[in-house]
């Protein structure tokens, strides 16, 4: 069920998903019982405190003490209901959480006091994103500093972007136009200039801006060149002198590790892998893998796991990452 | 009822008269009244932090401070009055005050251990001070890292500090009052006649007991990584961030109760003794306390919904959360029972009382939109949870504090305030409360996020209604201190017992003597036995 008169209330806010239509019906729905739960603790509040008053003539014979069945009906039915909130707002939450097949990928990349974007073409852009309407997209967004947090007020959601750990934010706009994008996580000085704006534009519109990028390079293109420069193709190479994991499919499979166990490879795991090479070892080599830690920025880093995730599958079994 | 254990002992504030007995006093009635003095000035200043803040958001851009100044002016405000003022404020004034004689006994089990709490209490204060002239800090309360640990350019390490120390004085007090209430209630005093004022604050003391030190180890890992550069939460250097939200909330969820359940003992003395009658369902009130203690420890993800845990975790956290709301409805439902059948007057603590419950009603049930998973995504670091928690914690613990002031300070003080002002004071203190917070909701659902100075212009009109909220409540507050203050001089001497109330502590002489009660009263009393009709008889209406 939900609500679609909400979004005419004056005041109300912009809302421009599905998922924004259901967090504002959960809202609604929720005030509404509320009240039936709290207006009979003021309405009977203030009658007895009436009729009860010091020297009034009411009766007050046979005061109970206390009603235990009384007692577990006001904490039962209310627990009860909101049951039902809880129920479905977890459902929502879930929901949001679920991977989205055919998702338009856009990396964002937080800095004390700016967004910046970047689309899969390689277009960049800084305190502003570009959506396409109607299309699942899915934010892949890390920070360079300290902890922010990506709010699109229109489309109910807002997910913390964290240093050194990808965190992703999942949405489907339906409606065109242009909305508040901000930092919700206080990050300092600066922080409520942190914002900026989602632009959600028509499917055709959205496709002729983004291609009008002339000196845009594809992450997977400079990501390929990286890894000839920095040295990776050195050992991670069929004719490689070391003996190194080929990456071929590597990305979304489920990768064993040299301690027992297996861990799915997505975008973190690829992170950790150049960063921290010895946090997980692969089965079966040795650790011999140099960390990229002060070479690499952000940027660069994306670019490389873009590389990894577009090479061939190479008969590898692919878990659901990919 | 009379007062039954008179003394020809001067009462405590006559006992001595230079400040060193006061200030090394070990008399729990005195360094309840050092507390109150004490947090009265943390509370001015926190509060003059919060005009600032409004005055700022009066219009959507910045004009008047510079962004450095805003941040360090809700820092100190959130620091001030969340370790400084509310977290003592109940428990270590009233709660100082009255448990002793509540219980029967002449001070808590350990005075110098109480004595050394309010010097622990200063100590920290001191350095927080320090701080904040020095230039202050500019990490929000919450002092999230690896923001606090690396990246601030303020006086991180002097805040937690005072903070750090400033929590020694609770677990002080906390285990003071546990060790009080198990070893020394008086011969008939038995569990089930406590009043409940003890028993919530029974919990409560297992909360800080619990909960402080995790706070303490917390900010010592964050001191050791931004002094000495060890990587705990700073993923540059190996740490995880989230894990510090953990450990943060681990403690600060439960101190909300630390805040909160003292506020709901006042309440079941100050509705009791207004209705004139018998809590309605005491064992219900009593253990919900417990209750509330129990489960609020298992709820503090409920913090981190979007902070990257695990989406199962959050699912959990949420249940907990709407589980951990149920004992504070039985509450809230029993004292509106307990009006029923009652001889109610309307004093100025019972409105205060009043006032408490319709703030508390609203902020605990936005409690439960904010522990509404994908409710939460939305308004988490919105303005909403900053109208939530001060409905929580101004609306709720502040009045209670209010209520608690009105009604003991006749005994406390052995004076009388004038009962006009009062119930003007506790109007507008409400009336305020309400036109600052409630459009904080609405600014919060239109996205305004907490800690910005500047904000989108749609939310100017509900920006401007908030602050001017602020000028009244503001009046709401400095009325009863110039009334109190005028009343220790002007105000009518306080009989035994000035509201007819049921207690121990009422049947002291106001204010009490150093030592009221000569020999161990026994207890043959349930709390609250207040006249039932049927013994008295139809007689005289009751
Ligand atoms: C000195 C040789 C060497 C270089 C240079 C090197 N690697 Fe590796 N790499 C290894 C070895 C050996 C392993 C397997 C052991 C381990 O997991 O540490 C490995 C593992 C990995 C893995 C995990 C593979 C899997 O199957 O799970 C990734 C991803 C990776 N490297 C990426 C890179 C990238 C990107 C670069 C360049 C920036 C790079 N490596 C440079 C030797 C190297
Ligand atoms: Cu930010
Ligand atoms: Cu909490």
């Amino acid at each position: 069920m939900r609500f679609d008169w909400i979004d005419t209330l004056p005041f109300w806010p912009d809302q421009i998903s599905d998922h924004a239509a259901t967090v504002d019906t959960i809202m609604v729905a929720f005030s509404f019982v509320m009240v039936l739960f709290v207006a009979p603790i003021f309405v009977l509040m203030a009658f007895f405190a009436f009729k009860y008053r010091r020297g009034s003539k009411a009766d007050r014979m046979g005061r109970p003490r206390s009603l235990p069945w009384l007692e577990a009906t006001w904490a039962l039915v209310p627990l009860v209901v909101m049951m039902v909130f809880f129920y479905q707002a977890a459902r929502a939450y879930f929901d949001m959480h679920d991977e989205m097949e055919n998702a338009l990928r856009i990396e964002v990349i937080g800095k004390q006091w700016m967004w910046k974007t970047q689309h899969p073409n390689g277009k960049r852009q800084i305190n502003q994103l570009n959506v396409p309407v109607g299309v699942p997209v899915v934010l892949n967004m890390i920070s360079q500093d300290v902890i922010h947090s990506m709010y699109l007020p229109a489309l109910r959601i807002k997910q913390d972007v964290l240093p050194h750990r990808y965190t992703k934010l999942r949405f489907v706009a339906t409606e065109t136009g242009t909305f508040h994008l901000t930092c919700a996580e206080y990050c300092g000085t600066l922080h409520s200039r942190m914002g900026g704006s989602l632009v959600v534009m028509e499917r055709e519109a959205y496709d002729a801006w983004v291609e009008e990028a002339p000196d845009a390079v594809a992450p997977v293109e400079r990501g390929r060149r990286l890894f000839t420069e920095a040295g990776c193709r050195g050992c991670h190479a069929e004719d490689a002198p070391v003996e190194a994991p080929l990456l071929d499919g590597l990305y979304g499979s489920a990768v064993p590790l040299a301690g027992g166990g297996s861990v799915e490879a997505d975008d973190n795991y690829l992170r950790t892998a150049i960063l921290r090479p010895n946090a997980h070892v692969v089965a079966g080599f040795d650790p011999i893998m140099p960390s990229f830690r002060q070479q690499l920025d952000e940027a660069q880093i994306l670019d490389l796991i873009a590389y990894i995730q577009a090479l061939p599958t190479g008969g590898r079994e692919q878990g659901e990452g990919r | 009822m009379n007062a039954i254990y008179t003394r020809d002992a001067p009462d405590y504030i006559r006992a001595a008269y230079s400040l060193r007995s006061w200030l090394f006093s070990t008399d729990h009635k005195r360094i309840g009244v050092l507390y109150l003095i004490s947090i009265t000035v943390f509370f001015f200043l926190g509060a003059l932090a919060a005009g600032l803040i409004r005055l700022e958001l009066f219009t959507a851009e910045a004009d008047l401070v510079t962004p450095d100044v805003y941040n360090r002016a809700f820092s100190l405000h959130g620091v001030l009055m969340v370790w400084f003022f509310l977290i003592p404020s109940i428990p270590a004034v009233f709660g100082n005050f009255l448990i002793p004689t509540m219980i029967g006994a002449n001070d808590l089990a350990f005075p110098r251990l109480n004595l050394a709490s309010w010097w622990v209490f200063m100590g920290g204060g001191l350095l927080t001070f320090i701080a904040l002239l020095l230039g202050g800090v500019d990490t929000g309360w919450t002092f999230y890292t690896p923001y606090s640990s690396m990246f601030s350019n303020s006086y991180v390490a002097l805040t937690i500090l005072g903070v750090f120390i400033a929590g020694f004085s609770t677990i002080f007090t906390g285990l003071n009052i546990i060790v009080t209430v198990h070893k020394l209630r008086a011969p008939g005093m038995t569990w089930m006649r406590l009043p409940l004022f003890v028993w919530s604050h029974y919990a409560t003391s297992i909360v800080m007991i619990l909960a402080t030190p995790v706070l303490a180890m917390t900010l010592l890992l964050v001191t050791a990584e931004r002094v000495l550069g060890i990587g705990v939460f700073d993923p540059a250097l190996g740490g995880d961030p989230l894990l510090f939200q953990h450990l943060f909330w681990f403690y600060s969820h439960p101190a909300v109760y630390i805040m909160i359940l003292p506020s709901m003992g006042v309440m079941s003395e100050v509705i009791t003794a207004f209705a004139h009658k018998r809590v309605f369902g005491y064992a219900y009130v009593a253990f919900s306390s417990i209750a509330i203690a129990a489960i609020g420890f298992l709820v503090w993800g409920h913090h981190m919904f979007v902070a990257g845990q695990s989406v199962y975790a959050s699912m959990m956290f949420s249940a907990m959360s709407f589980l951990v709301a149920v004992p504070s409805a039985i509450k809230v439902y029993n004292w509106t029972a307990t009006l029923y059948k009652g001889q109610v007057t309307i004093g100025v603590p019972l409105l205060y009382a009043m006032a408490f419950i319709g703030l508390f009603v609203v902020g605990g049930l936005t409690g439960l939109f904010l522990a509404t998973l994908a409710l939460d995504v939305h308004v988490h670091d919105t303005y909403f949870v900053v109208a939530h928690f001060h409905y929580i914690m101004v609306g709720a613990s502040v009045m209670a504090y209010m209520a608690a002031l009105h009604f003991w300070w006749p005994k406390i003080t052995g004076r009388m305030y004038p009962e006009v002002l009062g119930r003007w004071s506790a109007v507008i203190a409400f009336l305020g409360f309400n036109v600052t917070f409630f459009p904080q909701f609405l600014a919060g659902y239109i996205g305004q996020p907490r800690r910005y100075q500047t904000y989108w212009p749609e939310l100017e009109t509900l920006n401007q209604i908030s602050t001017l909220g602020v000028a009244l409540l503001a009046v709401g507050y400095i009325m009863p201190f110039f009334y109190f203050v005028r009343s220790l001089w002007r105000g009518p001497r306080a009989p035994a017992n000035p509201w007819d109330a049921f207690g121990l502590e009422w049947m002291i002489p106001s204010p009490p003597p150093t030592e009221p009660f000569k020999d161990t009263p026994h207890v043959t009393w349930e709390a609250y036995d207040y006249p039932r009709p049927e013994d008295q008889g139809a007689r005289d209406g009751r």
